[in-house]
């Protein structure tokens, strides 16, 4: 077996699947937790619970003024990070070939240029948390070892994907065979090491986020709080 | 460097019966809101820029999600999904005594629980209600800081931390004489049980003469009541969940006995919180009594025209105290009672749910060992106040009063908060 064929095959679906059960168990582990209903009565004109955890969910999209220019250039290099790792992963060719090969879904793939510039605004978005995380003393402080394995392992597929995508999409899509097959395993391994990381780190928090808003929306709406 | 943090103990408990004291109680209240809450972060230190303490010192320690550090450790060994792997391959090291001495300071020092934090957090993280997690492992752990301790024992002896409760008609009889206005007390019967803070009984005795006078204009039968007086509910700010059940008790009780239908709070911000939003969870079901902060009381006695007022014609900025507005949805209401009084409101560059606390919040007011870091906080306001230009200060929150009248005296200020109680009284027309 060679390493890309370990790869593509028991690698890619060992990693699919602790990243499946992993979140699974994490999220259940979470939810599973005792719940206290709230037996005050909601002020008068509150949303439903529904209501208030999607505006919450809404709301939190972005900066209130209030906090100033620090806090909104840390939410914008969140936004370009997020953006550009959606952008690549969902709308490079090869990527959606991938997706179509694992589970028959494929959709349109932007243009290779675009995939240029989003891996690029990333990369940077990405050294700049990093940079943040260790020149700021507030970041620095609250950081651990999980800020340092989740920066790694989404650091890599980034790093590693420059390397294997040195020509156009449709030549590489186009060829039957790998050219750079090593190169390509070690994305392709990068990548299933941030799947087996997901479910223990904070990467989670692309799944919680949702949940969490909303529990804090749930609470303040009862309360009459305009978000 | 700095210098080791503060720390204060009561009881005899060894080290190791403090720590588990503190891990049974913290184990206990891991639900799910909470769970979502600490496994959620993402470390973005966002919350920092929200803190008065740290914009105040720009120190990182008070940095809010770091206020909850052991109680992630707690929750990521004993709770979370993974713990049985968290403990067996040691990945998170158990809290020590040490760890919870550091953290009174951050736990009871530097954060009012006023929820700004929230406001910025793009997980939504409810910061201030885990922080009360916190102190409620902290109380059962003996490791409060001992103003707020003594206040907690005589709270548990009277019922109060303002006085025993027979001691009440006599006080209120002074008061009654001194500002001249009917103050009923312990009667059998009325519609309305009127509650006080500690300091309406003290220092700040005309915001009670004056709720009464608005009432007896009203024509409200109500009382105040021995059994049932304090509002303020210490317990609710120090982590003493058996306490502030007892206080909560004592008022719907009381309520229920002499039949009244609504439970009118002072202006005071932990007693709506403590009451308003969590009375029902003491009680076990909805309460058979409407609970309503004074705030609310004004609106709506100005709005039905039960009451009136003489306009004032002057500008206005206002505090919004944390637990009435951020946590307890009242902005719009404090803003309607102002401009009744005909204010030309200039707010704060900070308002609403992104205001400010005044730094006195949960507890720190009281805690004197807080004074110079509350006095830096202070400061905050100070300048947003007079960067408005306003005539007059006002807020709705004794407790927020006695703090930044504290402030403004230490700082040689002139300003002083005046209560939009008070303002309504005084303004009162036939």
């Amino acid at each position: 077996m060679t390493l890309l064929e370990f790869a593509r095959g028991p690698a890619l679906y060992a990693s699919l699947a602790i990243f499946v059960l992993g979140t699974l168990w994490r999220l259940a582990g979470i939810l599973r937790r005792p719940r206290l209903p709230d037996l005050s009565p909601a002020r008068e004109g509150a949303p439903s619970r529904l209501a208030g955890a999607l505006h919450a969910n809404v709301r939190a999209m972005w900066p209130r003024r209030a906090f100033g220019r620090g806090t909104a250039a840390a939410v914008l290099n969140g936004y370009a990070f997020h953006i550009g790792l959606a952008v690549v992963f969902f709308g490079y060719a090869p990527h959606i070939a991938f997706i179509q090969r694992l589970t028959g879904a494929h959709w349109p793939a932007l243009p290779d240029a675009v995939m240029y510039v989003a891996a690029t605004v990333t990369l940077i978005a990405l050294l700049i948390a990093l940079a943040m995380r260790i020149v700021d003393p507030v970041r620095h402080g609250i950081s651990n070892t999980d800020d340092a394995i989740t920066w790694t392992v989404t650091f890599l597929p980034m790093f590693t994907g420059m390397a294997v995508a040195g020509e156009p999409s449709a030549a590489i899509l186009a060829r039957d065979h790998v050219i750079y097959p090593v190169p390509l395993a070690i994305h392709l391994l990068s990548l299933e090491l941030l799947l087996i990381w997901f479910p223990f780190g904070k990467l989670m928090h692309a799944v919680l986020f949702a949940f969490s808003r909303g529990a804090s929306g749930i609470r303040l709406s009862h309360r009459g709080v305009g978000l | 460097m700095n210098a080791p943090a503060a720390f204060d103990r009561q009881g005899t408990q060894d080290d190791t019966a403090r720590v588990d004291a503190a891990m049974d109680s913290f184990v206990r209240e891991f639900g799910v809101t909470a769970a979502l809450h600490l496994e959620s972060c993402v470390r973005c230190g966002l919350c920092a820029d929200a803190c008065h303490f740290h914009v105040a010192t720009g120190d990182p320690k008070y940095t809010p999600i770091r206020k909850l550090e052991p109680l992630k450790r707690a929750y990521l060994r004993e709770a979370s999904a993974f713990a049985p792997l968290v403990r067996a391959l040691g990945l998170v090291r158990r809290t020590t005594i040490e760890d919870l001495q550091e953290w009174q300071e951050l736990l009871y020092d530097s954060c009012n629980m006023c929820g700004r934090c929230t406001m910025v957090c793009p997980m939504g993280i409810d910061i201030a209600e885990l922080v009360r997690v916190g102190r409620h492992g902290m109380f059962k752990a003996g490791l409060v800081p001992e103003r707020l301790a003594l206040m907690d024992r005589t709270a548990r002896q009277w019922g109060s931390t303002a006085t025993p409760g027979e001691d009440l008609p006599d006080i209120l009889a002074d008061v009654a004489a001194e500002h001249g206005v009917a103050i009923p007390c312990d009667l059998p019967q009325a519609d309305v049980l009127v509650t006080a803070a500690p300091a309406e009984l003290g220092e700040h005795t005309k915001a009670l003469a004056d709720a009464a006078k608005i009432l007896n204009r009203m024509g409200v039968r109500w009382t105040m009541h021995s059994e049932g007086f304090d509002a303020s509910n210490v317990g609710f700010n120090n982590g003493d969940l058996e306490l502030q059940e007892r206080l909560t008790r004592a008022l719907v009780d009381t309520a229920v006995k002499i039949g009244a239908k609504t439970v009118l709070l002072p202006e005071c911000g932990h007693a709506y919180g403590a009451a308003r939003w969590e009375a029902a969870k003491w009680y076990g079901q909805a309460l058979p009594v409407r609970v309503i902060h004074m705030t609310e009381f004004l609106d709506e006695a100005l709005a039905s025209g039960q009451i009136r007022v003489r306009p004032i014609g002057e500008s206005a900025t206002f505090h919004d105290p944390c637990q009435i507005v951020r946590r307890g949805g009242l902005e719009a209401a404090a803003r309607r009672v102002l401009a009744a009084l005909g204010f030309e409101l200039i707010e704060l560059r900070d308002h609403g749910t992104t205001a400010y606390c005044c730094g006195g919040g949960g507890g720190v007011i009281s805690n004197q060992r807080a004074a110079p870091l509350r006095q830096k906080v202070f400061r905050i306001k100070q300048q947003q106040v007079e960067a408005t230009g306003a005539r007059h200060f006002v807020t709705s929150c004794g407790q927020c009063r006695i703090t930044l009248e504290t402030g403004a005296k230490q700082s040689g200020w002139d300003r002083r908060p005046e209560s939009l109680l008070e303002l309504v009284a005084d303004q009162l027309a036939d």
